[in-house]
Parts: C-alpha cells; structure tokens; sequence
C-alpha cells in the first residue's frame, strides 16, 4: 500500500540527482513525454480496471441508502438523498439473531481451528512425525472432496443426535471445513523458523513449553493472525452447510438473505442494506489485512 | 528428550528398552497430531463410509419403512442417468470455464499493477473486494441490480447504447453464472500472480532490457516461466473451491433453465435434500468422489511439487 510515491506529472526531471547522466536529459526529453503518456494511461487503465470489478460493491452499498422508488428503477439513481431506513427496515426484520449466529459459528471455529490446528501443525513441521507427507496429504485431500458427499450421513447423523438447527453444529462442521488450510498454512509458517534459533533454546535447556511459548509462538504469531483471517472468511460466507443443517434458531447471514429474498425479494434497498450489513465484516478485515490475505490464500505457499 | 544414556550406547544395544523409547518418542511426536487427524476422520472419513452403506440401499426420507438392500442397482441408475451425465458435463465446463478466464484477467490486471502508479494501493484494495463478497451475496448482486432484465445496470447501458435488453440470466445461463464466479475470483488470482510478478529479480529484467529485448520478449520468455508455479497453484486451488460451485447458482439460476447450470453439488443437492432419495444420492456421491479422487491424485502430485519448490526442501 506504499505507492504514494511521486506522480507521473512530476516527470523524470524533478527526479533527485541520483539519476547519474544529467546532462543527457535534454535529449531524453521527447522520451519522457512518451514515457509520461504511458503512465498516465497506465494509471488510467488501471484505475477503470479497479472501478469495473468494484462497481457492484459500491452500487449495493449507494442502493442500500436508497429509497425503495430510487432504488428499483429504470434509470439508475447517481443522485439521491440518503436513507438509514433501509438498515431500520432490515432490523426491524429481525436480522439481529442471524448476525449473532454468523458471529459465534465464526469466531468459535476459527478459535477452535487454532486450538487444533497449531499443534498439528508443529507436529508437521517442528518435531516432525514420520509420514508427514501422508499426513498433509490426507488433509488436503478430504478439501478436495466434494462437500456433498457427505452430507447425506451428517445431516442423518445430526437430526438423530437432535442437534439440527444448532449453532454448534455449524462450529464443528466449520472447523472441519477449515481445518485442513489451516494446518498446511501453519506448517509452512513453522517450517520458516530458522533452525538455529531453536537448536540454541534447547542448548540453553528451555522447557517444551518455554520453547513453544516464548519462542516459536512470538515467532509465527502473524501467521497465525493470516490463518484466522482465512477461516474466518470461509465459515461467514458458508451457505451449504447452513442451508441443509439449520432454519430459525441457528440460521446464519446467508440463510437470512435468502429468506429474505424470498419474502422482500422487489425491495432492492432493503434487500442492498440487508447484503451490505452481511459483506461488511469480511470485507473490512481483508482489506485491514491485505499482506496476510496472499500467503493465507495460498496456504502459505507464496510469500 | 530426557534420556540419559549417551545417544551412541544407546544405539549400540538394541534391545527392549531402546526399542520402547524409541516408540515413546514417535508417540509423543504424534500426540499434537491427534485431536485434529481425529476430527477430521471423525466428519469427513465415517460419515462417507455411511454414504457407501447407504448407496446400496433403497431408502427414500418420505416413504418410512421403505428401507432395503437393493445391492448394486443404485449404481446402475447412476450409470443410466442422463441427469447425472448432464451434471457431469456442466460441472466440467463451468469449472473450467471460470478457471481460464478468471487466470486470464487475473494475470492482466497483476501487470498492470505490478507497475507503480497513483493510487495503486486503492485500486489494489478495491479490486480485491469482489473476492471478499459472501458469494450468496454475490449471486444475488449480480442477478438483481446487474442483470435483471428491466431495472439491471447492464441493460440500462445496453438500452442507452441502442441495444434491446437481454435477459442475461435466463437466456444465457451459463455465462451469468461464470460471470459471477470470474468476478469473484480473478482478484484472487491477481493477487498470486501480483506476488510472483513481484518475486521476479530485478536483474534479469535490466538484462534482458540491455540485450534489446521488447516488452512482449521479456514477458514471455521471462515472466511468464517464472509465473508458472504461481499460475499452476492459482488454478489448483481456484479449482478446488470451483468445483464445490454452490451458492451462487442457488442464488441466480437454481440450476435452471431446465437443467442447464446443475452442477454435481447442485445435482446432487436436489436429489438428496428435495428428493429424499438417500440411497440414489449416496450411490451419486460414492461416484462423484471416485471420479474426483482420481482428478484430484494428479492435482495434488502438482501441488506437492509447487510446495516442495517453495520451500526448497521436504
């Protein structure tokens, strides 16, 4: 994100003298017209590219401030007087539970991810086991099947246990679901550690503990928070699951969307407002945390 | 960790106790490991161990009591189902579909921000979002306020530009739906490009300059092989979440018209949850994993290889 540096309109004369050859730059001077031409439609091109793909975030988010008569037209509304009542109307709706059903299904998952997942991972990395490649294999590979494979059993397995419509259940299948990226992301943090610095903790007798504790946590603690976004993003914006295992009382954010399409489906603002409120979490955290988004959704292959 | 016998007596004398500590270190190596190995065989392996069970009985959710064992014939009707050849069909396209494309502009926009310019942390940030969306949310967007026939965005620029309106969604199915997804995940293969764009070394590039080389020259013969472990790794993994397409086409087309955009999961999804026929659904989902386990064998041959680079070791 640190790309303010100078503009192109500054040109490459105004650059400092650590460009070496300043007398040639006379004769550079038509190049560097040319050279200010590509930049500027480099720069313009890359800003439609950036507006096209960001247009229909932004337009939800303008029509979620809408009235409905704005909103459903057709010729659509640049201008308009924003509304709050939309996010009152969606509240009214009764969204409150499903956000605080998105909330704990995510949060605990993602905690219970960590839980499990760190010492897998470390016993992947740091102190491996034997057959560490059949080991990650497995996991990645239960990723690669299709979700709907084993639906069928679980959904039996939970109506019978009772537990249907459970937030619970959710934070289960959630850390189930995420669990395998999470454990191949943090291995390969672990496996950045330099070696020595371990070798020379058990030299100076540190205990397991201290050795986990104040040395390898510290360590890969920003892979850690990587990882956590990733799942995080993965069990808000779970539908399937949801969709088969819940209806009222565990209900998540999608569940609530499309429900209420079904019933609100013509109020476009109501609906917008609706959508917005179930995109901003996720969105606001990615886009906090950008850096940590490219290694997590490569499972930590990419630096 | 707290023996006390030097390492070397230790393995001059095989014996019992060697042996057992030996096995007590490889326990206690594996004792991390446990709890989620057990999870994971716990909610994924048992409940599709059930699945094969079931694929070999006829048992509808509707008709209790109707439970038997019908052996093979599940299979059979898997295999006569044109339904699930269909499915077949569209799950490959759409999965490969979305993939290309997605990679394609993916790969445009990591060029054009690998150059710095005004802005390029916004227009980074921004380009990400869609990727980002709840994909519920990002079927819905695009179904209503882009593509609806009357009140869309995209119609209106049509009608102003002097075309009719089209109803994208029902008359071409199955490009909305690739639209939907390759909105969403281009950003993401943006950004693994971007990151191997920008792991280039310099120097080679200042070489090739020197040597005269264009900037097509360069990006071919230089960027692009150096970008192939990332691109092989973006389309992987984009692969693995394309192939679970869901959401989105439960928010656009439902599958429709018709059985036009029905992937296997959706496919599958209306034979188990709107059927209720566990023992077909069962014999569909054993099939359905062999097929994608024998994809997903040479998926992860490829993957293990681009890990192994990028960690130098394993």
């Amino acid at each position: 994100m640190a790309s303010a540096t100078p503009t192109a309109s500054s040109g490459a004369g105004a650059r400092p003298a650590e460009v070496p050859a300043r007398s040639k730059s006379r004769a550079r001077k038509a190049g560097s017209r040319r050279r200010v031409l590509g930049q500027v439609s480099w720069t313009a091109g890359a800003w439609i590219a950036a507006l096209i793909f960001f247009f229909p975030v932004l337009w939800m988010a303008l029509t979620a401030f809408k009235q409905e008569s704005a909103a459903y037209t057709t010729t659509p509304h640049l201008v308009f007087k924003p509304t709050l009542d939309q996010f009152r109307a969606v509240f009214d709706a009764g969204i409150g539970p499903y956000l605080a059903n998105s909330a704990t299904a995510t949060l605990l998952s993602t905690l219970l991810v960590l839980v499990l997942g760190i010492p897998a991972a470390y016993a992947l990395s740091i102190r491996p086991v034997r057959k560490t490649r059949d080991v990650l294999f497995f996991f990645i590979s239960t990723k690669m099947l299709p979700g709907v494979a084993a639906i069928i059993p679980v959904y039996l397995a939970v109506r019978d246990l009772g537990a249907l419509d459970s937030v619970w259940t959710l934070m289960v299948l959630y850390t189930a679901m995420n669990l395998p990226i999470a454990v191949w992301m943090m291995r390969s943090f672990f496996l950045e550690v330099p070696g020595e610095v371990l070798e020379a903790a058990r030299v100076d007798g540190v205990t397991l503990r201290q050795e986990i504790t104040r040395i390898l946590l510290p360590i890969v603690a920003p892979g850690i928070a990587a990882t956590a976004l990733i799942c995080v993003i993965f069990s808000w914006n779970e539908f399937f699951l949801a969709l088969n295992l819940t209806s009222v009382r565990a209900g998540t954010m999608p569940i609530f969307l499309v429900g209420f399409m079904s019933s609100e489906g013509l109020y476009w603002a109501k609906l917008a407002a609706a959508a917005t409120l179930a995109c901003l979490p996720v969105l606001l955290a990615g886009w906090l945390a950008q850096k940590q988004l490219v290694r997590g959704l490569s499972m930590g292959a990419v630096k | 960790m707290a023996t006390l016998a030097p390492p070397r007596s230790g393995r001059m004398r095989p014996g019992p106790a060697t042996d057992s500590s030996a096995r007590r270190e490889g326990w206690r190596r594996r004792l991390p490991l446990s709890p989620a190995l057990l999870l994971m065989i716990l909610v994924t392996q048992i409940p599709f161990l059930f699945t094969i069970a079931f694929s070999f009985e006829s048992w509808n959710l509707v008709r209790p009591g109707s439970r038997h064992w019908v052996g093979l014939s599940n299979y059979a009707g898997v295999f006569t189902d044109s339904a699930f050849r269909d499915a077949l069909v569209t799950e490959i396209e759409l999965t490969l579909l979305a993939v290309v494309i997605s990679m394609v502009l993916g790969i445009g926009l990591a060029v054009l921000l690998d150059r710095k310019f005004p802005g390029r942390g916004i227009v980074r940030t921004l380009l990400i979002a869609p990727f980002l969306i709840m994909p519920t949310v990002a079927g819905l967007l695009w179904k209503t306020t882009m593509l609806d026939p009357v009140y869309g965005i995209v119609n209106y620029l049509l009608r102003e530009l002097g075309f009719a309106p089209v109803d994208f969604v029902s008359r071409f199915p199955m490009s909305s739906v690739v639209t939907v997804l390759v909105w969403q995940w281009t950003p993401f293969m943006m950004l693994l490009v971007l990151a191997g764009l920008q792991s280039q070394s310099y120097d080679v590039l200042e070489a090739a300059r020197v040597d005269g080389a264009g900037a097509w020259t360069t990006f071919r013969a230089i960027t692009l092989p150096h970008l192939r472990s990332y691109i092989e790794l973006g389309v992987l993994l984009g692969a693995i979440y394309l192939v679970n397409t869901f959401d989105v086409i439960y928010m656009t087309t439902q599958g429709g018209p018709g059985t036009a955009t029905t992937n296997l999961p959706y496919y599958l999804y209306q034979r188990a949850f709107l059927g209720f026929d566990v023992g077909q659904a069962s014999a569909l989902g054993v099939v359905t994993v062999a097929g994608t386990i024998l994809v997903a064998t040479v998926a992860l041959r490829t993957l293990f290889t681009v890990f192994s680079a990028s960690e130098g070791n394993d």
